[in-house]
C-alpha cells in the first residue's frame, strides 16, 4: 500500500469544490457549475487511470476496460469493487456501487420520504436536496469518464439520483444509534 | 499540572479512515488547475485557495478536537507543537517541525519537508506568484480562529519555488478571550 491521507482530506476537498462552484462562482448557473465540477473529476480520472494501467497489457476490448474500472480502479479509490455491472449490449453500461463512500455521509431529511403529493412543500425540499446531492455526483462521473477516455473509450457518463441516500431504518439498533446510510451510486456510461 | 497533550499523531492517524493519497493529491491539483483556468489571475487563485482552506479549517477543528484527545494548550508554543506533531500527522500523515520563534513567543515557523499536496507537481513559468499550497495556510487560520486565536499565516519558503522546504509563518495576532454568558458569582449553591 502506498502513501495514505485521512479520508477527511478528500471529503473536505469535495465539499469545497461543490460549494465553491455552486454557491460562489456560478450560484445561479447550476449547469455551468456542474460542467466545472465534472471537468475536475475528468482530470483526476484521466491521470489515475494512466497510473494504474502503467504495467498492464492493452485491453483487448471495451468490456475488458470497463471491468478494469469496476474492479481494480474502483478498489484503488474506494477499497471495494463496483457491486453490479450491466449492459444493454448496445453501448450502454450501468455501474452500481451499493454503498458509495462519498454519498454515505450525506443525509436528506427522512421525513420528506413519506410525502408523495407534488405540491407538498416537503417534496420541494426533497427536490432541492436532490439537486444538492446531484452536484456531488458530477465529480465521480467525471472520474469515470476521464478514466475511460484515457483508455481510448470516449463516452458520456451520467449518474442516477433517484436513489438518494436514505436512512435504512432496519439498521438502527440501540447499540448502533448512528443511522446506517445506504448510499447507492448508479452510473450510466454511454459509449460514443 | 495539566494533562500532557499527545506528542505525536501516529496512533490517531493509524486509527482514522484513510484513503489513497494519489486521489487526494491529484484532486487538489485538478482544483488548482481549474481555478487557474476560471480565475485567470494567479493572485485570485491564491485568495480562493486560502478561502477554501479557511472553510475546511473551521470544520476540521471539530474532528481534530474530537479524535485527538488534546486538552487546552497552555500557550501558543504548545499550540504550534500540537499542530505540527498531531494535526499534520492526523490528516496528512506527515509531521512538521516548529522553529524560528520570535522573542515574545507570538510568531513561529512550521517547517514541512514532506508534503503530499505536491507529489507529482511542477509549476510552469506562467504560474509564478502562485502559492500552490495556499489551502494549508487557510486551514490553519480557520482552525485556530475556532479556538479563539486570530492568526496570520504566510509562506516563507516553498519547494515548488526552489526552496529546500515548505515554511509557513504563523503569527498570533489576537487571542480572543472566551466570554461566558454568565458570571460564576451570580450563582449560589442551593
Amino acid at each position: 500500500m502506498g502513501r495514505e491521507v485521512s479520508e477527511s482530506c478528500v471529503d473536505s476537498l469535495l465539499t469545497e469544490i461543490v460549494s465553491t462552484y455552486c454557491n460562489g462562482f456560478y450560484a445561479n448557473k447550476p449547469e455551468l457549475a456542474a460542467r466545472r465540477i465534472e471537468a475536475i473529476g475528468y482530470q483526476v480520472g484521466h491521470q489515475l487511470s494512466e497510473r494504474y494501467t502503467m504495467e498492464r497489457p492493452r485491453f483487448s476490448d471495451h468490456l475488458e476496460a470497463i471491468k478494469f474500472i469496476c474492479k481494480d480502479f474502483w478498489s484503488e479509490l474506494f477499497k471495494k469493487q463496483i457491486d453490479n455491472l450491466k449492459t444493454n449490449h448496445r453501448g450502454t453500461f450501468v455501474l452500481q456501487d451499493n454503498r458509495f463512500r462519498w454519498l454515505a455521509r450525506m443525509s436528506v431529511d427522512p421525513s420528506s420520504e413519506n410525502s408523495s403529493s407534488p405540491q407538498d412543500p416537503s417534496t420541494m425540499a426533497e427536490n432541492k436536496a436532490a439537486q444538492a446531492v446531484g452536484m456531488h455526483l458530477y465529480f465521480p462521473c467525471g472520474i469515470i469518464r476521464g478514466a475511460l477516455s484515457n483508455l481510448g473509450i470516449p463516452c458520456a457518463v451520467s449518474a442516477d439520483i433517484s436513489n438518494l441516500p436514505a436512512c435504512d431504518r432496519n439498521n438502527i439498533t440501540k447499540r448502533n444509534f448512528d443511522p446506517c446510510l445506504v448510499a447507492p451510486l448508479t452510473a450510466h456510461c454511454e459509449l460514443s | 499540572m495539566a494533562p500532557v497533550a499527545p506528542r505525536s499523531g501516529d496512533a490517531i492517524f493509524a486509527s482514522v479512515e484513510r484513503v489513497n493519497a494519489e486521489l487526494f493529491t491529484l484532486t487538489y491539483g485538478a482544483i488548482v488547475r481549474q481555478l487557474l483556468t476560471d480565475l485567470e489571475e494567479v493572485e485570485e487563485v491564491n485568495k480562493q485557495l486560502d478561502q477554501m482552506g479557511y472553510n475546511i479549517g473551521i470544520r476540521l477543528i471539530d474532528e481534530f478536537l474530537a479524535k485527538s484527545n488534546v486538552s487546552r494548550c497552555v500557550d501558543f508554543k504548545e499550540t504550534a507543537e500540537v499542530i505540527a506533531k498531531v494535526g499534520f500527522k492526523m490528516f496528512l500523515g506527515v509531521t512538521a517541525s516548529v522553529t524560528n520563534w520570535d522573542a515574545d513567543g507570538m510568531s513561529c515557523s512550521l517547517i514541512l519537508e514532506d508534503n503530499p499536496l505536491v507529489d507529482f507537481v511542477e509549476l510552469p513559468d506562467t504560474c509564478q506568484g502562485l502559492y500552490y499550497c495556499n489551502i494549508l495556510s487557510g486551514v490553519i487560520r480557520g482552525a485556530l480562529e475556532m479556538v479563539s486565536m486570530k492568526t496570520e499565516v504566510t509562506w516563507v519558503r516553498d519547494m515548488l519555488r526552489g526552496d529546500d522546504a515548505f515554511e509557513l509563518q504563523v503569527k498570533l495576532l489576537k487571542q480572543v478571550s472566551e466570554e461566558y454568558p454568565y458570571k460564576d458569582d451570580e450563582y449560589s449553591e442551593v
